[in-house]
């Protein structure tokens, strides 16, 4: 049995994009409990980083350690992205879809999705195709999917983007459960409320730099960077 | 004008009456085409698939030596797989000169790039679309094919009825393969060849409404049995 993927640690690594760097260099460790929620304006680099530790994006220079082998690391975190990609099946073939690729049988792999789609609230909508779900219910799909393996880690790439009020307050309780439930939860958003409400620790990043980090309470309240300074204040920066 | 009324008259006449010779080449026009259809399905379809989702230095090559491929004549390729297999030919031990066999080996070769072509079209565009997701979830490359082939279906579906219309149309190569032989490799298409060259008009019009009826009869069961209309959103 391998023990925790974490920490993971980020050691001076660099995303550059036809020629441009768009992340980095930037150092951090992710280890412990609980929801970290990354910050910046638009172009800071907040998805190419989720991206990079859940290994998407291949960085150019730096390194990217786990606590344990890949292979165990792959098979134990799940991304949610910002525009859920929903395949051609039904809400409970998508959900159980991680689960047909674990190799679980068909009938066991539908039992279990259909558990993990009643815990976010689709359980009425189990054989609709995914495709005609509304914004909020897509998110949820893709929240079920990624957490019916049981992940150690989550990333989330600005969930509650384009979703009302109701919806955005839905998923940031399945988020809680999944907290509760032992999930370690990186997530970005531009949503200062909802950092307030969800985040355990923040991590700022500003043109690719990680500006500043540290527990929320800290931060919101005194943050020390005057780039975080002027984020908090809803001051626009160049 | 005359003609197509008598034509179609004639065929409503051979059908009802259960024309005996009418049943054989038109059973020996599904079973050459509809075997021809599978056994290209079975290479075309993960072919296209495979082509979608793996980078390689000769890619585009390929797909566009697979798109000209889709307009090859079929006089040549008759011609090409009746070298191959006369008895001076390398296969000519076989004995497979004009029987169905031949007929289905040369439509496939006809076929296979047109099912593999409009594969490999719908399939690079689903993995567009899942990409990130079949990365994040690990798969391997059998278990994308797969998952592609499987969600792709009805698109792929799409893509065998069009190597199906073409290969039940056919007529150029199976006659060279085939030779037209009465009660061996006789098929609609050749018979039509054959009652127009004798000037029997109307008997080939018959033929020829009856070939087109199976075309749509074949295309209308495999829409039915699988139910595009009634899941088409997704």
């Amino acid at each position: 049995m391998v023990g925790s993927i974490l920490p993971l640690a980020l050691e001076d690594i660099t995303l550059r994009r036809a020629g441009k760097v768009i992340l980095g260099p930037l150092s951090w460790v992710l280890d412990g409990a609980g929801i970290t929620v990354v910050m910046g304006p638009n172009g800071s680099g907040k998805t190419s980083f989720l991206r990079a530790m859940h290994g998407l994006e291949r960085v150019n220079a730096g390194r990217i350690a786990w606590a344990a082998p890949l292979e165990a690391v792959r098979a134990r975190q799940a991304f949610v992205f910002q525009t859920p990609i929903l395949m051609r099946r039904s809400v409970v073939d998508c959900i159980a879809y991680p689960l047909r690729l674990d190799g679980v049988a068909r009938k066991t792999a539908r039992a279990r999705a259909a558990e993990a789609a009643a815990k976010v609230g689709l359980g009425a909508m189990l054989e609709q195709p995914a495709q005609v779900l509304s914004g909020g219910e897509k998110q949820k799909l893709a929240l079920a999917r990624a957490l019916v393996r049981g992940p150690e880690l989550l990333f989330l790439d600005e969930p509650c983007a384009n979703l009302d009020g109701r919806a955005t307050r839905e998923i940031e309780a399945i988020l809680r459960d999944a907290r509760e439930g032992g999930t370690r939860i990186v997530m970005s958003t531009h949503d200062h409320g909802q950092a307030r409400r969800l985040a355990d620790d923040i991590l700022f990043l500003y043109n690719g730099r990680l500006v500043e980090t540290g527990p929320k309470a800290v931060l919101l309240e005194t943050p020390t960077t005057p780039e975080m300074t002027a984020f908090i204040n809803g001051e626009l920066l160049p | 004008m005359n003609d197509i009324w008598q034509g179609l008259a004639q065929a409503l006449r051979l059908v009802l009456g259960l024309d005996a010779d009418l049943i054989e080449i038109s059973g020996l026009s599904l079973q050459v085409s509809l075997g021809a259809t599978l056994i290209a399905s079975v290479i075309g379809l993960p072919l296209g698939a495979w082509l979608a989702i793996n980078r390689f230095r000769a890619r585009r090559v390929v797909i566009a030596v697979l798109n000209a491929l889709m307009g090859l004549p079929p006089v040549v390729v008759g011609l090409f797989v009746y070298v191959l297999l006369s008895r001076s030919g390398p296969f000519g031990v076989l004995g497979l000169l004009f029987t169905p066999t031949a007929m289905v080996i040369a439509q496939v070769i006809i076929i296979t790039p047109i099912i593999a072509s409009i594969a490999h079209q719908a399939i690079r565009d689903l993995w567009a679309d899942y990409h990130d997701l079949l990365i994040s979830l690990n798969t391997s490359r059998a278990q994308r094919i797969r998952t592609l082939l499987w969600d792709g279906r009805r698109a792929l579906m799409t893509a065998s009825l069009a190597g199906f219309g073409r290969a039940i149309g056919e007529v150029g190569a199976i006659m060279i393969v085939g030779g037209n032989i009465d009660h061996v490799t006789r098929v609609l298409t050749t018979a039509i060849a054959l009652e127009t060259g004798k000037g029997e008009f109307g008997l080939a019009l018959a033929l020829g409404f009856v070939l087109i009826s199976l075309a749509v009869l074949v295309n209308l069961a495999v829409h039915f049995l699988s139910r595009t209309e009634r899941s088409g959103r997704w």
